[in-house]
């Protein structure tokens, strides 16, 4: 089928097998590979994008559903020399080793901070209707949905740690 | 995966008429599309119903009219439900991940299906999956199973969170058939127990339509969420527990209790609830709810461990509210 997509501010059209999942259209049809696929099953978030200003899971939903919105992968945050602050944070505090699941790392912790923003809270924020603090338990807990293979938690907290709080 | 037609419907009784003909609905697709990979589900047609005007969180008869497709954050984050509903905030938050939750729809939410791993394994035998065949679990890995309401047939658990806080809390299911009637259902009335025919999971007919789940009045009392798995985030239950209760003069006035990770239900036990009732609360008084509560139960070798740890998520959820409600 034709369908068009908004990628990273760019209109995209595409003739697809309605089966496509939305990162298989990234990967194999428009060669934008920065998004990875990791489990293909929700598990473990290295294939996570931004749609109109939330993340999702790219495995998990299939690309014709997403016509008229606004997708962001990982090239659509930041470009060598002109990364996000994020992007520059996972690099200053080594926030990987192999580095497979960071581009999904970063776009889930670019839109968890807009959450942390309009003032959701989480499984672990103690008063539901307060304001959630920045802790590390924070952090963890809203980044759950992201597995690092090689267990580069400690310094992605940190990033995310270092950025969340310039802000505040 | 198996080939499909993909239809978008423009409005709910588009998508009710394609149901009715043969199309399966597709909300969030974070559970369809997961077992349409695994071929487990392989449906003809798909009609896509996310662009129906089904997000809404209304106000109504001092409750909530919480529209199908309201995402499972959007909720979790609404400061009404935070407020007068927690148990059902913290439910919703102890499921899946963020990502997930964004996609995860209230009406899809309800009708997910079981986490059994002989369900989702074409290779094995499993009467919900395909009737007839076997139950691969029974004498297998029993892990995620049921201890309560199941049948030689089949001892899969519901695996929604957000369901046994809305169980606990009395919430409806709002449903349309074609012409576009609505009808009412409690969530008690909702799912079926699995019997001899554990591939029917609901009353709702082929071709229906959830369109809201209603949310009665807050009622008084202090309420909570407790969720006890295998690691401290993005996991299914193994045991869980929605409470509210009320004290009055120092008595048990109201009790109202809702279980997940136990039943290929969310679970209600009115004889539990009862026995709580009009006493005064104590360890003892909760151990012996959850003796009431676990008569019946039966357990395989892999599942056993639920009986205790059902009692002592009990006794220790019901002894922190009683707690809250003391201070
Ligand atoms: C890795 C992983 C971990 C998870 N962990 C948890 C967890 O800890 N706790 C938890 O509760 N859940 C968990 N989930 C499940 C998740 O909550 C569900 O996948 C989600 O809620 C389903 O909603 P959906 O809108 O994506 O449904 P869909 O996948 O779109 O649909 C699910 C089913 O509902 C039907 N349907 C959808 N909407 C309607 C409607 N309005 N009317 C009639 N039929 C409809 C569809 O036909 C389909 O059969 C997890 C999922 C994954 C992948
Ligand atoms: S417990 Fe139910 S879902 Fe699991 S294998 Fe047996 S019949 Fe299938
Ligand atoms: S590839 Fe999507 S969650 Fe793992
Ligand atoms: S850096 Fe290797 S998986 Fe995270």
């Amino acid at each position: 089928m034709q369908i068009t997509l908004n990628i990273n501010r760019e209109e995209c059209p595409l003739d697809l097998d309605p089966r496509t999942t939305l990162l298989d259209a990234l990967r194999n049809h428009l060669g934008q590979c920065g998004t990875k696929k990791g489990c293909d099953h929700g598990q473990c978030g290295a294939c996570t994008v931004i749609v109109n200003g939330r993340r999702i899971n790219s495995c998990l939903t299939l690309a014709c559903m997403h016509e008229g919105d606004e997708i962001t992968t990982i090239e659509g945050l930041g470009a060598p020399g002109a990364l996000s602050a994020l992007q520059g944070a996972f690099v200053r505090y080594d926030g990987f080793q192999c580095g497979y699941c960071t581009s999904g790392q970063i776009c889930s912790a670019t839109a968890m901070l807009d959450e942390l923003r309009e003032g959701w809270p989480s499984h672990v924020t103690k008063d539901l209707t307060g304001e959630a603090a920045l802790s590390d338990a924070e952090i963890a807990e809203r980044m759950s949905g992201n597995l690092c293979r090689c267990s580069a938690y400690p310094n992605i907290v940190a990033a995310i740690r270092e950025v969340a709080e310039g802000e505040g | 995966m198996k080939p499909f037609d993909y239809i978008r419907a423009g409005d709910a009784s588009e998508a009710v008429d394609a149901a009715a003909d043969g199309a399966t609905i597709i909300a969030g697709g974070t559970n369809l599309l997961d077992l349409m990979k695994h071929e487990v589900m392989a449906p003809g047609r798909l009609v896509d119903i996310t662009r129906l005007d089904l997000k809404r969180i209304e106000d109504m008869d001092g409750g909530l009219r919480i529209g199908a497709l309201v995402t499972n954050s959007d909720l979790a984050a609404d400061m009404r439900v935070r407020r007068s509903w927690p148990a059902l905030a913290q439910a919703l938050l102890a499921g899946a991940s963020g990502q997930l939750r964004n996609k995860a729809s209230t009406g899809g939410n309800l009708l997910q299906r079981t986490r059994c791993y002989y369900f989702y394994d074409t290779a094995m035998p499993c009467n919900k999956r395909a009737p007839g065949s076997g139950c691969g679990a029974i004498g297998g890995a029993t892990r995620l199973h049921a201890i309560l309401g199941g049948s030689d047939a089949c001892i899969a658990t519901h695996p929604s969170d957000m369901a046994v806080g809305l169980t606990m809390l009395g919430a409806e299911v709002e449903i349309m058939g074609q012409g576009g009637a609505t009808r009412r259902v409690p969530l008690t009335e909702f799912y079926r127990l699995p019997g001899d025919t554990p591939h029917i999971e609901t009353v709702l007919e082929p071709g229906e339509l959830i369109t809201a789940v209603i949310l009665p009045p807050p009622a008084a009392g202090a309420q909570t969420y407790r969720k006890v798995r295998d690691r401290a985030s993005y996991a299914f239950a193994l045991v869980s527990v929605a409470a509210r209760l009320r004290l009055e003069e120092g008595r048990i006035a109201e009790a109202a209790l809702a279980f997940g990770g136990i039943a290929p239900r969310p679970w209600r036990d009115a004889a539990a609830e009862e026995l709580l009732c009009g006493e005064q609360p104590s360890e003892a008084l909760f151990v012996r709810a959850a003796d009431t509560l676990l008569q019946g139960a039966e357990a395989q070798e892999g599942n056993a461990f639920k009986i205790p740890l059902l009692r002592r998520t009990l006794t220790a959820t019901l002894s922190q509210l009683w707690k809250e409600s003391s201070q």
